[in-house]
């Protein structure tokens, strides 16, 4: 997918007077932000399940290569193939083979960020083959020519009229009197006219949402059942799934269940868990008579043994977006390609370079509610603030922003320098705010901060001089001394 | 495919080399191990509970994941409990038989002649089926179905209403002792590899896309209907 990450600044300007897009991120901060606490709320083992989760997929990784030997093993010994792909253009070469060697016409697709992350419609399309997604969310952003805003909830950004008026400009040949307000309407329309396609296509991918080593299975983890149609229905599945979708064992995945859906939706548990090992057997009544997995790097082995190999524990929950301030403000698009949020500002700068993304580490307050809700405990914050230093380091900044960081860095490793200029400072602007306690508006270029919001102003004097008339200790002596 | 193993060497190549360089090793022993035994992590106390519980608590989870329940003595009263559903939901009288020989050897001339019943696959045109659920989670109240010749895929998926078998006898705690289950099946039949398809399912199909309004019936069944059956008389 082509990246607009570099035009983030403006990207994220314009979805904050976007009144659809504002509505829609409205309801998401509620909807799946109160469903997980109630979820969390009722398992009392779920920040165990949290470390548990964690340490699998530690080990995973660090024997990761024995994993996808046994996993590759164990598919081709019951009649799959196992294909590998170094980067994007193999995988869409890969999958664009097998599809012509069945001759396919149209091909129908379960929900895969990794399809997106490859291009791979672009690509099948190219070659006048006919794709469809079934995912409701994935179909309503094809029909709209869109990129997925969210990992979990692709059309969030989406309102329903919009919706309607989508589905009536695609579905020409049903009656255009028909009723479309409502949403069981959209979804009982989309059932219907994605039911056929199920049945004509000749080829199902999907993505997977673990690859078990043991048993040489791949797991889909939906709501809708639309994975399932489209991968028990054509002769051909594909699965298309990056390297650290692999987990050991069936009780591993149970384990890493547990914590997947009630971090994602607040579900106990999705709809539909599909475990699917190999083509179908001879004596089954249905199910396809090739099984394929596709195996993508495009740049996650060499974040093994570096300080990102923690984020190939994320399980794309979308956990950390829910409950990100900057995504809740700017929704997915702003982020300018297939991974957005916290975890897309990690992911982001690993995959097309800190040169291309280095906005989006910088796109984050550091509140830290990403890490503290994210089931697999990957340091979000941490990771970003690698990537600032990188592109500190490589001379990425504009020089305005460089200058800023000096000064800051030489003031802040002399305390003295340090408390007299934020004391001057801190009653310097208090008595500017006019007693008010904040700026509505600031002059220059620092009036672009309170376009959308308001700045706070200091309450008249620094932390500091607040903390010593308190009485509280500012030497390491003194502290220690208070403590005795 | 000798660009595939270009491609599969390579990858191995870089994985080895990042690992390397980060002062990862590889524990080829504890994986073994792992493999071997594939051990259970915590399990959460939630489902370990008396058999006559651990049903109740599969009902309630089930029931709060809008699937609905009904309690039978036998598997002698399934057709009559099918014939009610049908009526009360006014769905025609014709519904998709999986192949086990549990539902077709069933007394239906007796309760229920005016059902007709069709086995095997589903094309799509089904709007009701019937199947026997392998097992029953209790921990988020979840049916267990695998692929097999009794056990057609399409049958969970492609009708609106799926209705489902469960022994109260074959429900377990945690998804972990179904997996015990399954493990044990396949040796007993001298099999190597799982089914090709197991199904794990919670509820009927739902969506969440249309402004996170919760819908039930996006592709898969509109209607999940649970007939618990207490003995196996």
């Amino acid at each position: 997918m082509q990246s607009t990450t570099r035009n983030f600044k403006n990207n994220a300007s314009e979805a904050l007077v976007n009144d659809n897009l504002q509505e829609a991120l409205g309801k998401l901060k509620v909807g799946f932000v109160e469903r997980r606490a109630a979820a969390a709320e009722k398992l009392p083992e779920f920040d165990a399940l949290r470390d548990q989760a964690r340490d699998i997929k530690n080990h995973t990784l660090q024997n990761i290569d024995l994993y996808l030997e046994r996993f590759e093993e164990k598919v081709t010994a019951q009649g799959g193939h196992v294909h590998w792909a170094r980067n994007s253009h193999e995988a869409c070469q890969t999958i664009l083979e097998i599809c012509q060697s069945v001759n396919a016409k149209m091909v129908t697709k379960g929900k895969s960020m990794v399809s997106e992350e490859i291009g791979l419609n672009a690509a099948l399309e190219k070659t006048g083959l006919e794709v469809v997604e079934t995912d409701l969310g994935e179909y309503i952003i094809q029909l709209r020519k869109e990129a997925p805003s969210h990992i979990i909830a692709p059309a969030v950004h989406v309102l329903k009229d919009e919706v309607e008026a989508d589905f009536r400009d695609a579905h020409t040949d049903l009656d255009p009197d028909r009723q479309l307000e409502e949403p069981t309407q959209l979804v009982h329309e989309a059932r219907e006219v994605l039911r056929q396609k199920y049945l004509d296509s000749d080829v199902g991918i999907t993505g997977a949402n673990f690859l078990v080593a043991e048993t040489g299975t791949s797991i889909i983890v939906t709501n809708e059942g639309n994975g399932d149609l489209t991968q028990t229905l054509p002769k051909v599945h594909i699965v298309i799934a990056s390297m650290e979708k692999i987990i050991p064992t069936l009780e591993d995945t149970s384990a890493v269940l547990r914590v997947l859906a009630r971090s994602a939706t607040g579900q106990e548990f999705t709809s539909y868990t599909t475990f699917s090992s190999g083509p179908r057997r001879e004596e089954d009544p249905d199910g396809p008579d090739q099984y394929h997995v596709v195996i993508l790097d495009n740049g996650r082995s060499a974040m093994l043994g570096t300080e990102f190999q923690d984020m190939l524990r994320c399980i794309r929950c979308g956990a950390c977006m829910n409950h990100c301030p900057v995504y809740g403000a700017v929704g997915g698009h702003a982020y300018g390609w297939v991974y957005p949020g916290p975890m897309g500002s990690v992911l982001t700068p690993s995959f097309i370079g800190v040169e291309e993304a280095g906005h989006l580490p910088n796109a984050s307050t550091f509140c830290g509610r990403c890490e503290e809700v994210c089931p697999m405990r990957i340091p979000l914050p941490k990771m970003m603030r690698h990537y600032r230093q990188k592109e500190f380091e490589g001379n990425m900044n504009a020089a305005p922003v460089r200058w800023a960081i000096k000064a800051y860095g030489f003031m802040a490793t002399r305390p003295k320098l340090w408390h007299m200029i934020t004391g001057v400072k801190a009653k310097f602007a208090y008595t500017l705010s006019g007693g008010k306690g904040r700026f509505h508006k600031l002059p220059l270029w620092m009036g672009e901060w309170t376009k959308h919001r308001d700045f706070p102003a200091s309450q008249g004097s620094s932390f500091h001089s607040q903390w010593k008339k308190k009485g509280g200790a500012t030497t390491l002596n003194e502290l220690k001394k208070g403590a005795e | 495919m000798e660009k595939n193993m270009e491609a599969r060497n390579q990858i191995f190549a870089s994985i080895r080399r990042s690992k390397e360089r980060g002062g990862v090793k590889s524990d080829p022993k504890a994986v073994e191990k792992r493999l071997a035994e594939h051990p259970s992590g915590l399990i959460p106390k939630r489902s370990q509970l008396e058999k006559a519980e651990q049903v109740n608590l599969f009902q309630k989870m089930a029931e709060n994941v809008q699937a609905s329940v009904v309690r039978l003595k036998s598997d002698r009263e399934i057709p009559a409990a099918v014939s009610d559903y049908l009526a009360q939901k006014n769905l025609p009288a014709r519904v998709k038989l999986s192949g086990d020989e549990r539902l077709s050897n069933l007394p239906w001339s007796e309760n229920a002649s005016h059902i007709s019943l069709l086995e095997g696959a589903s094309g799509g045109d089904d709007l009701v089926s019937l199947a026997v659920s392998f097992a029953g989670i209790a921990e988020t109240g979840t049916l267990v179905l695998h692929s097999g010749p009794k056990g057609p895929t399409t049958l969970n998926f492609l009708p609106e209403t799926h209705m489902v078998v469960l022994r109260e006898s074959d429900i377990v705690g945690a998804y972990e002792e179904a997996w015990a289950r399954i493990r044990k099946q396949q040796a007993d039949k001298g099999e190597e590899f799982l089914p090709r398809t197991v199904n794990m399912i919670t509820g009927p199909s739902r969506t969440g896309d249309i402004e996170q309004t919760i819908l039930l019936g996006a592709h898969g069944p509109h209607a999940l209907h649970i007939l618990m059956v207490a003995d196996d008389a």
